[in-house]
């Protein structure tokens, strides 16, 4: 809907604005810039997510928005309002309309489901009656009606995080944060949370929020993706823009395992030059999802030449925009030819190199 | 010289469980207010006063470390002011209670300490005061740990009553060091020590149980 290229600016109106937000820890070695001025946006109902290397400072952003950290400069608001300079009553009413979950579930030990679900609307005074009916409400939401009266320690991590996540979303909140929250779940146990909060997103419209070193999440379930890099807003915008062309080397650092690298046996045998023997080129197509909406044509990839193989690849469809790389075999011979036809093959056309006819 | 009779067991051993009983409730109670105040008032804690924690830290540890025998000589004046005298039962409530508030508090604020921080902030986010932090979070997760600390201080108070025989105040340890040892009534002793072997197995037990019952971390 905005002009903005790569999708950076929020599609609708902004939930929670970032602006030049500055956190500093005080480290052995000197100052630690944890978040070093970023500024950027989250549009309400929006799947947001967050990635970058250990350290990034992608838990000190988030952090930031329910005030559980604090800036030393900027600001975030949340609905128009700066977070910073709320009186603790204020900021008990801010954290109310924010859920928040966990990579360690964080359950209490000590209480039932029940209680742990029922905690935040006990401290907020609700009645007896109301918060049962709540609690009923949201064990039925997350599939864990059965379990309400046993400890935290009788479940399983799924169980834990759904837990978790029924507390989160006790008092009706417009935002859900996630920090890690499937990291220490099974793969299959991290579709059912994803499928979850998916749900959660669509039937309750909730802004979301979600850390993850996992990028397949990050595909899964994300509209938007912010990369930070050392602190620093890296590079930022829709998933598929994001995923099928990142500008940054950090974001491809951290896409490498999603991306269909070349395979080390093709690596051992690649060379730079034939020298003259007859030998194969190895080109690789990339589709960033702009012009291959639909798909890539079968016939344009026949049309590279008659005895083209198609040896490595993949590709993916994210939010309707089909992106990936292929791996293409073909004729050194046919190489200058075939050239001029790649425009509409592909995006971006590159010669990796090239395997001498019987070297492998 | 003659055996004690079977009432006079039975005065000894009322007059520990007074003694022991009034002391625990006193010691006990103030020792996790102790506990806590040292808790939450450490820094980055929930109500961080560092300046005024390593004041109360070492006034704790100027009781603790003061033996129990010198508190209780010392602190006769105290004892006259609260209790009115400085012989009897009652009298030496004043200090066992405040030889066992240190020591328990210190073991108490380990237990408090080991609440995982994470808890701590899941409750902040979910929008609880921190009162009900400390209400619902501190203190429900370190009970078990808390109870063990009871069953602890509960038996070292057992052991400091015998010494309160020192001011008067009767008891089981006092019963066995007047027969067992000043009149060398060997038997005396053995009795006792068996009666106290049994008073401590039970704690230990009770307190053992009642800490499992609270224990659900699985
Ligand atoms: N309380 C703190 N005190 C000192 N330094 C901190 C503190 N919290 C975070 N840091 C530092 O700030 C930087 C960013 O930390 P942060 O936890 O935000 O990273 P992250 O991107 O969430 O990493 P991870 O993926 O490992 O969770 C790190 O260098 C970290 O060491
Ligand atoms: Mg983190």
């Amino acid at each position: 809907m905005f002009a903005s290229d790569r999708g950076d600016e929020p599609s609708s109106t902004p939930h929670i604005v970032f602006e030049r937000l500055h956190k500093r820890y005080d480290g052995p070695q000197g100052p630690i810039h944890a978040v070093h001025d970023v500024s950027f946006a989250i549009a309400r109902g929006e799947v947001f997510g967050i990635i970058g290397r250990s350290g990034a400072g992608k838990s000190t952003l988030l952090r930031t928005i329910n005030a559980l950290e604090v800036p030393d400069a900027g600001t975030v608001t949340v609905d128009d309002v700066p977070v910073a300079g709320l009186d603790e009553a204020a900021l008990v009413r801010l954290r109310r309309r924010i859920g928040m979950i966990f990579q360690h579930f964080n359950l209490l030990s000590s209480k039932t489901v029940n209680a742990n679900v029922a905690l935040p609307l006990r401290v907020a005074g609700l009645a007896r009656p109301a918060i049962d009916r709540r609690v009923g409400e949201l064990l039925d939401l997350v599939g864990l009606s059965d379990k309400a009266s046993a400890y935290p320690s009788q479940l399983s991590g799924g169980q834990k995080q759904r837990v978790g996540i029924a507390r989160a979303l006790v008092h009706q909140p417009e935002i859900l944060l996630c920090d890690e929250a499937t990291s220490a779940l099974d793969p299959e146990t991290t579709q059912s949370i994803l499928a979850l909060l998916r749900d959660i997103n669509r039937r309750l419209g909730l802004t979301v929020v979600l850390i993850t070193h996992d990028m397949a999440v990050i595909r899964e379930i994300c509209d938007r993706v912010l990369v930070l890099d050392q602190g620093r807003r890296s590079e930022m915008g829709e998933v598929w823009r994001i995923f099928g062309d990142p500008a940054a080397e950090a974001t491809r650092a951290l896409l490498r395992p999603l991306l269909h690298d070349l395979p080390a046996d093709l690596a051992r045998d690649l060379v730079d030059d034939l020298g003259g023997r007859p030998g194969e080129a190895i080109l690789q197509l990339r589709y960033g999802g702009d012009s291959s909406a639909d798909g890539v044509a079968l016939a344009d990839l026949a049309a590279l030449h008659p005895q083209a193989r198609l040896l490595h690849g993949g590709l993916d469809r994210i939010r309707g925009h089909s992106q990936g790389r292929l791996l293409v075999a073909i004729p050194a011979s046919a190489l200058d030819p075939v050239q001029d036809r790649t425009a509409r093959v592909a995006d971006h056309i590159e010669v990796l190199g090239y395997v001498v006819t019987g070297a492998r | 010289m003659s055996l004690p009779a079977l009432d006079k067991y039975i005065q000894a051993f009322l007059q520990t469980l007074l003694m022991v009983g009034t002391s625990a409730v006193i010691a006990l109670s103030v020792g996790l207010a102790l506990a806590i105040v040292l808790t939450i008032t450490a820094s980055g804690s929930l109500y961080p006063h560092p300046r005024f924690n390593r004041g109360l830290s070492i006034v704790v540890n100027v009781f603790r470390a003061v033996p129990f025998i010198i508190l209780l000589v010392a602190l006769l004046p105290v004892t006259r002011f609260i209790v009115g005298t400085t012989l009897g039962t009652w009298a030496a409530v004043v200090p066992l209670s405040i030889s066992l508030i240190p020591f328990y508090a210190r073991i108490a604020q380990v237990s408090l300490r080991e609440v995982d921080p994470g808890l701590i902030e899941a409750a902040r986010a979910m929008g609880c005061r921190r009162h009900h932090i400390v209400r619902h979070v501190l203190i429900p997760e370190a009970l078990p740990g808390l109870v063990g600390g009871m069953t602890v201080s509960l038996i070292a108070m057992i052991n400091a009553s015998a010494m309160a025989g020192a001011v008067g105040a009767g008891g089981l340890g006092d019963l066995a060091i007047r027969y067992g040892y000043e009149r060398y009534e060997t038997r005396v002793m053995f009795e006792v020590i068996v009666i106290l072997i049994a008073l401590v197995t039970l704690i230990q037990f009770a307190g053992e149980g009642l800490a499992r019952r609270f224990d659900h971390r699985g």
